[in-house]
């Protein structure tokens, strides 16, 4: 069956412009609580420029937006906030792990710092750095956008993968010795 | 040291007999037992006119090279004659496991959160304060993080958190 399309007409597969929309639409929620929210500030304002990437729209409802940024430590009091809005965003959603504190906690290895927030929460990408340029952020939303062109599915199937369901361990659990010292004292 | 300094400690001297005192860079400090460390503040506030009550802290001196003596946690009380322009620093000795010490709220309401925090940090109780509550640490918490026996690194409380996975979110 020949069909005669119009030239101004371009075929695609459904998930390929679904994901194409999303990824160029991505909307940030900034979680900042630290110096890396200046530098999220930085990489929004005229200098940087997210909006060539299509993810300047910062909202400060989670019910509004698709792309969480985690930038800055964050303390075990805060933690039960951040999987609260975690929770209130709407899916297909991601979560970027910004500078070394979100990721692993840092230098901050106290009491009260969680040491790397894919403890509690699902990360999908991490930014190094102390804190990161802009322009690492602006990569790191490249190489989200890349990911989801590549596995992004309309109903959002790639994320009931069960790799993706493993709590992940960006540092590597404390030495047995020490263990002890710390299980003495409970 | 000032005239009016020394006849504050003097004062004090006579009242709960020899106390242990000295002065370093301009800093008055003055060694107060426990059992007489409510009396000796109300006298210097209603006697002595130090009106307002600076700060309450708390050193611990595990591992310190010379502990002191008396007790492992030294409790500071900061003062201030705002009139006169005098500072002194109270201190009081605490060990485990008796860490009672009456609170100072029925003098200076500004004790109020500070002993709280000193509640929350070293796990020293006031008796006779009307809210004695963690004010920092989240509900939950059952340890002193700034005691110097609590650990640097380890799980500390937050374990106990929950996770939340893909499928969860």
């Amino acid at each position: 069956m020949a069909v005669d399309l119009p030239d101004n007409v371009l075929i695609t597969k459904l998930e390929a412009i679904v994901n194409w929309c999303r990824k160029n639409s991505l909307w940030p929620m900034p979680f900042a609580t630290a110096c890396c929210g200046i530098e999220l500030m930085a990489a929004g304002a005229s200098r940087h420029d997210i909006a060539r990437f299509g993810a300047e729209v910062f909202r400060f409802s989670p019910r509004q937006c698709d792309l969480m940024i985690v930038a800055g430590r964050v303390v075990m009091k805060m933690m039960p906030v951040l999987q609260r809005i975690w929770q209130q965003m709407h899916e297909p959603k991601w979560c970027i792990s910004m500078g070394a504190c979100a990721s692993t906690g840092g230098v901050f290895d106290t009491y009260s710092v969680v040491q790397g927030i894919d403890r509690f929460i699902p990360v999908d990408m991490y930014v190094p750095g102390c804190p990161p340029r802009p322009e690492q952020l602006l990569q790191a939303i490249l190489d989200l956008q890349e990911k989801i062109q590549r596995e992004g599915t309309l109903l959002g199937r790639e994320f009931d993968d069960p790799k993706r369901q493993l709590p992940v361990r960006a540092l590597q659990e404390i030495p047995a010795d020490r263990q002890e010292l710390s299980a003495g004292k409970r | 040291m000032s005239d009016e300094l020394h006849r504050v400690v003097a004062r004090l001297c006579e009242v709960f007999g020899p106390l242990r005192w000295s002065e370093f860079q301009g800093q008055t400090r003055v060694v107060i037992p426990r059992e007489h460390l409510f009396a000796a503040l109300k006298l210097l506030k209603e006697e002595l006119g130090f009106d307002m009550l600076i700060d309450v802290t708390c050193v611990d001196y595990l591992y310190y090279p010379r502990p002191p003596a008396e007790g492992r946690f030294g409790l500071v009380y900061s003062l201030l004659d705002t009139k006169r322009n005098l500072r002194v620093f109270v201190r009081t000795f605490l060990n485990l496991p008796d860490l009672e010490v009456p609170s100072v709220v029925p003098l200076w309401e500004a004790a109020n959160w500070l002993e709280r925090e000193l509640y929350d940090m070293f796990g020293i109780k006031f008796t006779g304060h009307p809210d004695l509550r963690r004010i920092l640490l989240p509900e939950g918490v059952v340890d002193h993080p700034l005691r110097k026996d609590y650990p640097l690194q380890g799980r500390g409380e937050r374990h106990n958190l929950p996770v939340i996975t893909r499928a969860e979110g």
